[in-house]
C-alpha cells in the first residue's frame, strides 16, 4: 500500500475510477465536479488510466453513454453536480431500471436560480427517489475508499443497482486532505451480468406491459434491502484488504451515553465531531450519528443506534419544499416504531454554501437555539 | 442490383407489429439484411420501439438495446466504445425516426457527428411523430395536415441529411423505400467504412400519410420522381446525386409534377392552388441548390433557370 498524498476530494474521485478498472468515462464538465474528469483526461492520454473518454455535449449524454457501456458489458464512471444531475434524471431512474451498475461521483452544488456554485446537499437528495444507492462521504480517503466499494456493491448480483457517491462542492471537492491510495486489486476484473450476444441476441427494454412491470419494480426494491447487508460485508472485506475501515452505512460517534444525538451527514458530519468533542468537555451527553448510506436508508440500524437518546437533532443541508429536512424526514419514520420515541428535531443549515462551523452547531444543538433555519455563521 | 440478390436470412421476423404497408418496418428488413448479423441496434421512442413487439417476445433477431428518446447516438457511442475496450468486432447502427433525430435527438447525433463516433446513424423519415399518433416533427412538410397541425404546417421542413454534410463526416446518404436496392447498396457501403455515417430514408406511412397501405412503394418512388425528395450521396467528400435524382439531373428523365405526388396523399387533400406553387418553388430552389454542389454538370430542364 502506498503511503498518503495530498489530494483534493475530486482527484480522489478520479483515482478512485482509475484503481477502479473502468473501461468507459462519460462526462461533461460542471462546477464543482469539473476537475474530477480533467483528472481523467489527463491520466487517459499519458496512457495510465486504460478506459474510453467520451466527451460527450450535455449530462444527458454522457449518463446514456454509461448505461450503453455498462448494458455492454462494461464497468463505466461518471461525476456531475447539481443541474447537471437534474438533467440526467430520466437516465437515473433509466440506469436503476436496466440494472445497470454505474457509479457516480456527484460533487454537491446547490441548484439556481440564482447561480449558486456552492456546497448543498439538495442536487442528489432531490434525486432520491431514482433508485440509485447514494452514500455521502465526510472525507476525501471516504471519497477514494467509497467508490471502490460502491463498484463492489452495486456489480453484487443480488444487488445489481447503480450508485452515486456525494460529497460537498467545495469544501470536499476543491479542499486537498491526506489519502491513502493504492487500492486498485481490490476490485477484480469486471464480470458483467449483461453482455452483447450475436449468436443468441436479446432485445432489451422493449414495451413491457402491466403484467411484468411490477414484478422488474419490486425486485429492485428488495435489491436495495439486499444492499445493506452487501454493504456491511464490503466495509469487511476493503478493511481486509487495506487494513483501514471506512464506514458504507453509519458511524457513531460518542453515542454510547449520550443523551441528545445529532444526525448528519457530509462535510457537515466531520463540523459535529468538533462540536461534540466541545460540548463533552462541558459535560454534555451528545454524541453523533453519521448517516453515510441514505439509500438504501438502513432504518433498522439508525433505529437502533438511537434507541437510548431522549432527543435527536437531525441537520439537513438540504430541504424539501413543502415538507422539511429529508435526513429529518427518514430519521422521524425510522424512529416511529422504535420502543422509545426520542424528541427528534429539525434543523436545516449550509444552503448554498452558507458556512456551518462548529459553534453554529453548538448553538443550534443546545436548547437555547430553537429555530429550524441556522442563518448565522457563526465565528 | 437486383432485389433477388439481396441476402434471404431474416432479421425482421414476422409477426412483428407494424402497420400494413409500414414504410419503416420494410426498410429496417432491408438495412438489417445489409448489415448481417454483429450488428447491434440502438432503438429510442419509436415506431420501431413498439412494432418490435412486447417483452418477452421481440421481432428482431440482432441485439437491441431500446434506449430514451433524446439520447439514441449518445447510448450508442458507449455501445461502441465498450466493444473496442473488448476488442469486438460489430457494427453499431442507430435506428431512430425523424421524431428522435430532427427534434429531440438532434443534440446528442450532432454531437456524435461532430467527435467521429464510429458508427452508423439510420434515421427513417416519415415526416412526423408517426408512434404518438401523427404530431407534426422538424422534417413535417409545408402544407402537412398533422394532428397538431391541422390547417397545414405553416413552416417548411429543415434538412437534417444537408445538416449532417457540412459536419464533414465520412458518408451521408439519402435513400426511400421506392428504392430498396438502392438503400441496400447504400447500407452496405455505410458498413464498409468507419467514423460517423448517416443514412435518411424516406418512409411512407399509410395511417399518417393517409393513403392506401398497398401504394408505400409506389409513394417512395414518386417522391423521388417528383423531386420532393432527393437521392444522394456525400462521401470523403463528394458530393453526387445517385438513382432516379441523378436521371432527372443529367436531364434522363422529366421531373414528374409535385400534384402527383401531393394529391396521392390525403395530408395534402387541402392544398390551395397557392400552396402547390409554393411547394413547387421550394422543390425548384432546392434542385437549383443541389444544381450548384454537383458543379452544373449535368444538363437540366430549361425551367429551373426560371
Amino acid at each position: 500500500m502506498s503511503s498518503g498524498v495530498m489530494v483534493t476530494g475530486n482527484q480522489a474521485a478520479a483515482f478512485a475510477a482509475r484503481d477502479s478498472g473502468v473501461e468507459v468515462v462519460a462526462a461533461y464538465p460542471i462546477t464543482p465536479s469539473t476537475p474530477v474528469i480533467e483528472e481523467i483526461a489527463r491520466m487517459v492520454e499519458r496512457g495510465e488510466m486504460r478506459s474510453r473518454l467520451i466527451l460527450t455535449e450535455s449530462e444527458h449524454s454522457a449518463l446514456a453513454a454509461c448505461i450503453g457501456a455498462s448494458a455492454s458489458g462494461s464497468r463505466t464512471f461518471t461525476a456531475t453536480s447539481s443541474h447537471g444531475l437534474a438533467y440526467m434524471h430520466e437516465l437515473l431512474h433509466y440506469a436503476t431500471n436496466a440494472r445497470t451498475p454505474v457509479v457516480m461521483a456527484v460533487a454537491n452544488r446547490a441548484i439556481g436560480p440564482g447561480w449558486n456554485i456552492w456546497a448543498d446537499l439538495s442536487d442528489a437528495m432531490s434525486q432520491r427517489d431514482t433508485g440509485w444507492m447514494q452514500l455521502y462521504c465526510s472525507s476525501n480517503q471516504e471519497i477514494y475508499d467509497t467508490i471502490l466499494m460502491a463498484y463492489r456493491v452495486a456489480e453484487d448480483e443480488g444487488v445489481l443497482l447503480p450508485a452515486m457517491v456525494c460529497y460537498d462542492g467545495f469544501v470536499l471537492s476543491h479542499t486537498a486532505m491526506p489519502v491513502k491510495l493504492g487500492a486498485e486489486d481490490f476490485l477484480g476484473e469486471y464480470s458483467s451480468q449483461w453482455e452483447l450476444n450475436f449468436d443468441e441476441p436479446t432485445t432489451f427494454g422493449n414495451i413491457l406491459s402491466p403484467d411484468y412491470y411490477m414484478e422488474l419494480r419490486r425486485d429492485l426494491f428488495e435489491s436495495h434491502r439486499r444492499a445493506i447487508e452487501v454493504m456491511r460485508r464490503t466495509e469487511k472485506e476493503f478493511e481486509e484488504f487495506t487494513g483501514r475501515y471506512t464506514p458504507l452505512l453509519a458511524e457513531r460517534y460518542m453515542l454510547e451515553d449520550a443523551r441528545t444525538a445529532i444526525v448528519a451527514t457530509g462535510a457537515i458530519a466531520s463540523e459535529v465531531k468538533i462540536a461534540v468533542n466541545r460540548l463533552r468537555k462541558d459535560g454534555n451527553r451528545v454524541g453523533l450519528l453519521r448517516v453515510k448510506a441514505f439509500r438504501p436508508f438502513p432504518s433498522g440500524l439508525i433505529a437502533d443506534a438511537l434507541s437510548e437518546v431522549e432527543r435527536v437533532v437531525v441537520i439537513d443541508r438540504s430541504v424539501s419544499p413543502g415538507t422539511g429536512g429529508q435526513l429529518f424526514s427518514e430519521v422521524k419514520s425510522a424512529l416511529y416504531d422504535s420502543k422509545t420515541l426520542p424528541q427528534v428535531v429539525s434543523r436545516i443549515a449550509g444552503l448554498g454554501g452558507r458556512d456551518v462551523t462548529f459553534k453554529a452547531i453548538e448553538k443550534a444543538v443546545d436548547d437555547v437555539f430553537r429555530s429550524e433555519w441556522v442563518m448565522e455563521v457563526v465565528w | 442490383m437486383k432485389i433477388s440478390e439481396v441476402p434471404a436470412e431474416e432479421f425482421l421476423l414476422p409477426g412483428n407489429a407494424a402497420c400494413h404497408g409500414c414504410g419503416s418496418s420494410m426498410c429496417l428488413r432491408t438495412v438489417l439484411k445489409a448489415l448481417g448479423k454483429n450488428t447491434v441496434l440502438v432503438v429510442p421512442a419509436s415506431c420501431t420501439s413498439v412494432y418490435q413487439g412486447m417483452f418477452p417476445g421481440s421481432a428482431i433477431d440482432v441485439p437491441v438495446f431500446n434506449t430514451v428518446f433524446a439520447a439514441s447516438a449518445s447510448t450508442a457511442s458507449g455501445i461502441r466504445a465498450s466493444l473496442e475496450m473488448k476488442g469486438i468486432d460489430a457494427t453499431v447502427v442507430v435506428w431512430a425516426g425523424d421524431g428522435g433525430t430532427y427534434d429531440i435527438g438532434l443534440q446528442a447525433l450532432s454531437a456524435a457527428a461532430e467527435r467521429n463516433e464510429d458508427m452508423i446513424y439510420i434515421c427513417y423519415n416519415n415526416e412526423m411523430y408517426s408512434n404518438t399518433g401523427v404530431q407534426r416533427s422538424g422534417a413535417t412538410p409545408y402544407g402537412a395536415w398533422t394532428t397538431t397541425t391541422q390547417g397545414g404546417k405553416k413552416e417548411h421542413r429543415k434538412d437534417v441529411a444537408e445538416l449532417m454534410v457540412s459536419h464533414e463526416i465520412p458518408y451521408v446518404a439519402t435513400a426511400s423505400a421506392g428504392y430498396l436496392t438502392d438503400l441496400y447498396r447504400k447500407v452496405r457501403k455505410a458498413k464498409r467504412k468507419s467514423g460517423f455515417r448517416y443514412v435518411e430514408i424516406l418512409t411512407p406511412c399509410p395511417p399518417g400519410w393517409k393513403f392506401p397501405a398497398s401504394r408505400t412503394v409506389e409513394i417512395g418512388r414518386l417522391a423521388v420522381k417528383s423531386g420532393m425528395w432527393i437521392l444522394y450521396e456525400y462521401e470523403d467528400g463528394e458530393f453526387r446525386l445517385t438513382g432516379v435524382s441523378r436521371a432527372i439531373a443529367e436531364g434522363k428523365r422529366e421531373m414528374a409534377d409535385v400534384e402527383d405526388y401531393l394529391l396521392s396523399q390525403g395530408r395534402f387533400s387541402h392544398l390551395s392552388r397557392n400552396d402547390l406553387e409554393k411547394i413547387r418553388e421550394h422543390v425548384r430552389n432546392r434542385w437549383m441548390k443541389i444544381e450548384k454542389i454537383v458543379g452544373g454538370v449535368h444538363a437540366t430542364p430549361a425551367e429551373f433557370y426560371v
